[in-house]
């Protein structure tokens, strides 16, 4: 197999896919967190601050899952495809989702009547909640293995099993987690009454967050053990959810202090981290077949050829400069707190 | 087969809806492009507020573009997941490359375009327009690349056997460059400049039959029209260039779209028929050998027809494609009469005078629509029974294990949530109209332009 830079292309590819999806679950997953936490404010003034803290960035952090997929589909076609055939449900709902969000958000503002902004306030909250916890269950599933058979084939049974116990511990977590992380978010962009109510709601959300951390932790060590068999056999690997610890550790340590940006910066990290775990513990499989071994998906068999992992890694050289200079750019333009003018939602 | 009829109606509706917002948001960002250039340049208050007038109607466009998108890429996934591991390698390519230079781009940009215009200067803000309007163009380039290829592959070899074989790339250029690449992609362009400009002439005529608006709108729908007319004729070069293509690479389509049966004959060009596909028979209006001549210059030039192609290797819904491809070819027709007809009136200084000329205008936008709606049916259709030409059936390229149940419950969910969305786009696109371009307060602070609006001077 060919490498570059002593690293083989799939697993170049595959540090690029989880690159992608680590970007968009931070950056999604704070628009994610504030608006679950909307229906939670109760003026109308607080709800429209609350809207147009994400207003101007939630459609560009929702364009790096379309990233991301596209970098899925082009890596690990066969992944792509047994994932999303295998997960029909959830995905299709979580489209439903998206798009009840994106209407939520353009069309809330659009008329006075109370009854509409509370309407899209309530559709706009449901799908963001619903959303973060769609991307749990999925990663969930994923981690604990799919029912997949020969040729790639799903053999799972009944509409809802992709609602297992395990999936749903982790959709909670994920969706705990991004609500931290968007009301820190929320902090560094609001000031007077909401911004103290938010500073509760904030240590609320952590709490919820470590229960169901803790809980989801002590399930995945106790019931699923092949999820950490990488860490007993290398054990310098520990030092990854050491990390992870002391990350979300800092979180209430630094909110407590009021230093927000160094706080978002720490449940950022955890989330990344968070899925580096995972990463670590799925490598080199991808899918993980519940029914044989035999049958997983690995980033070998599931990649794409060497030729067009190249193309591809040169099209992302060139690329992620790019995407990165328009992200600080608009980032830069929008910082500081929400001040509604003209244009907003 | 039901799984599989299914997939494809959910697909056809859900792509057919999708397709309404990504021309209209190319089309009207050349138009925004444009008035926000004319207000640097000139520093006419008008052609700013036009600008923000339009940005505000893309904007609704836009946003139903991104998330109907997005549906799109999962469903390859969910739905066609046999079809995804065979073109992954290519198509997939072509994705990413959409997602990193394209939307990323347009993403990037549209925070600045759309709350922006008090933030940063003028001329960042024309830069994050034309950023936004050229993300939107690329997006259609690696599109168009990616269905392209599948109607005519090129730079690939097959790998594998049976249900393992897939498609790998040895040749990017020659996968973006493909056979068709191009024409398809000209055609496309100006099919979404069309249907941004009908858009903005449509609610400017408007304007001016009801005495509102009348010196800005009087503005805005000649820069409309001469964007129209110059796209409408460009039409014909980029639809005859398609059209030579279709004969080299893909014959049977285009034996398809004139409903030529016989297997090795001079073709006639139908203005308008009906297609009898038991008995091989068209009745209709026809240029005797105008499908010969289009393509050869000679009225006798054999052309292969559908009999010369084993039966399933021919498009089944014959009638269908022929009725698509002459609707739209009609409809680039009357685009093409409309326009020069209107230029020819500006040109005796009457342009404005004729009032049935104007609702004729209101309602023209519903055309490029149709044209851009029916010409991707009749190249879809055309392409049948291959999902890749000549090389992957639609009838093997389905999720094998999804079954026709979960895509029952997500085609329903989906006609739901599609009726809703549009239902939404109508009601608030007409709101925004009615309200005209100086009325922003809906999405304005109150208190912060009460003042504003009553000072400038409405018409």
């Amino acid at each position: 197999m060919e490498t570059f830079l002593g690293l083989d292309y799939p697993t170049w590819w595959f540090l690029v896919v989880g690159g992608l999806f680590s970007g968009y679950a931070i950056l999604d997953g704070f628009d994610f967190g504030a608006g679950a936490w909307h229906l939670f404010f109760k003026e109308e003034q607080s709800r429209r601050i609350a809207l147009n803290a994400v207003g101007p960035v939630w459609d560009g952090n929702e364009v790096w899952l379309v990233i991301g997929g596209g970098a899925l589909f082009a890596g690990f076609p066969v992944m792509y495809a047994t994932l999303f055939s295998s997960l029909y449900i959830p995905f299709m709902l979580f489209l439903v989702f998206i798009i009840f969000r994106a209407v939520s958000i353009e069309f809330r503002g659009k008329e006075e009547m109370l009854w509409w902004r509370k309407l899209w306030d309530i559709g706009y909250s449901v799908s963001s909640i619903m959303m973060a916890f769609l991307l749990g269950v999925v990663l969930g599933n994923v981690l604990q293995g799919v029912a997949i058979g020969e040729n790639y084939s799903y053999h799972g049974q009944g509409f809802f099993e992709f609602l297992n116990p395990y999936a749903i511990m982790t959709g909670f977590t994920a969706l705990t987690l991004f609500m931290m992380h968007g009301a820190i978010y929320l902090l560094l962009k609001t000031e007077g009454r909401l911004f103290a109510q938010l500073t509760l709601l904030s240590k609320k959300g952590m709490i919820f967050f470590m229960v169901f951390f803790g809980i989801t932790t002590l399930y995945t060590l106790l019931y699923i053990p092949h999820l950490s068999d990488d860490f007993k056999r290398n054990p310098i690997l520990f030092a990854v959810p050491l990390l992870t610890f002391l990350s979300i550790a800092n979180v209430p340590r630094l909110a407590n202090k009021k230093k927000y940006a160094t706080a978002f910066f720490f449940s950022s990290l955890t989330i990344s981290l968070l899925l580096v775990l995972a990463a670590i513990e799925l490598y080199p499989t991808l899918l993980i077949s519940s029914i044989d071994s035999a049958y997983n998906i690995d980033i070998y068999n599931a990649a794409s050829s060497t030729k067009s992992m190249q193309i591809m890694l040169i099209m992302v050289a060139i690329g992620a400069p790019l995407v990165l200079g328009y992200t600080l750019f608009v980032y830069r333009t929008f910082k500081g707190k929400v001040k509604l003018d003209e244009t907003s939602y | 087969m039901e799984t599989e009829i299914l997939a494809r109606i959910q697909f056809a509706f859900t792509v057919a809806f999708h397709y309404i917002y990504p021309p209209l948001s190319i089309g009207l960002g050349l138009l925004m492009v444009i008035f926000e250039s004319l207000y640097i340049k000139t520093k006419n208050k008008e052609y700013h507020i036009l600008a923000k007038f339009w940005t505000r109607i893309f904007a609704l466009t836009f946003g139903i573009g991104v998330v109907t998108g997005i549906v799109m890429e999962f469903e390859f996934g969910t739905n066609w997941a046999v079809y995804s591991r065979y073109v992954g390698d290519i198509f997939g390519s072509a994705l990413a490359a959409e997602g990193i230079f394209a939307f990323a781009m347009e993403s990037g940009f549209l925070g600045i375009l759309l709350f922006g215009w008090n933030r940063v200067k003028p001329w960042v803000h024309l830069v994050s327009t034309i950023g936004v309007f050229l993300g939107s163009m690329f997006s259609a380039v690696w599109i168009v690349v990616a269905n392209s290829w599948q109607q005519t592959p090129a730079g690939y070899h097959i790998v594998g056997e049976g249900l393992n074989a897939r498609a790998e790339i040895t040749d990017f250029w020659a996968m973006v460059f493909n056979p068709s690449s191009v024409d398809r992609l000209t055609h496309v362009w100006l099919g979404a400049f069309l249907s941004g400009a009908f858009l903005v002439l449509s609610v400017h005529a408007y304007y001016l039959l009801k005495g509102r608006y009348t010196t800005i709108s009087e503005k805005a729908f000649k820069i409309a029209l001469a964007v129209a007319t110059v796209f409408s004729l460009g039409q014909l070069f980029t639809g005859h260039k398609s059209a030579e293509g279709v004969a080299k690479n893909q014959p049977a389509k285009l034996a398809a779209l004139e409903g030529h049966f016989d297997a090795n004959a001079p073709a006639d060009m139908y203005l308008f028929g009906w297609v009898d596909k038991e008995n091989q028979k068209v009745t209709g209006v026809k240029i005797p050998g105008g499908l010969s001549f289009l393509l050869d210059y000679d009225f006798k030039t054999p052309v292969k027809g559908l009999n010369a192609f084993p039966k399933e290797e021919r498009p089944s819904q014959i009638n269908a494609v022929f009725q698509f491809y002459h609707l739209m070819v009609i409809i680039g027709m009357i685009l093409i009469g409309l326009t020069l007809f209107t230029v020819f009136l500006w040109y005796r200084g009457k342009l404005f005078e004729k009032r049935w000329l104007l609702w004729v205008f209101v309602f023209s936008t519903l055309l490029p629509q149709i044209a851009n709606q029916v010409g991707w049916f009749a190249a879809e259709m055309g392409r049948q029974p291959w999902v890749v030409y000549g090389l992957l059936r639609t009838s093997d390229a389905f999720s094998q294990t999804v079954s026709a149940n979960q895509i029952l419950f997500s085609l329903i969910l989906f006609f739901l949530v599609y009726t809703l969305l549009f239902v939404l786009f109508v009601y608030l696109l007409n709101k925004k109209i009615q309200q005209g371009p100086y009325d922003e307060s809906n999405d304005f602070d109150r208190p912060f332009t009460e003042g504003l609006t009553k000072t400038i001077t409405q018409n």
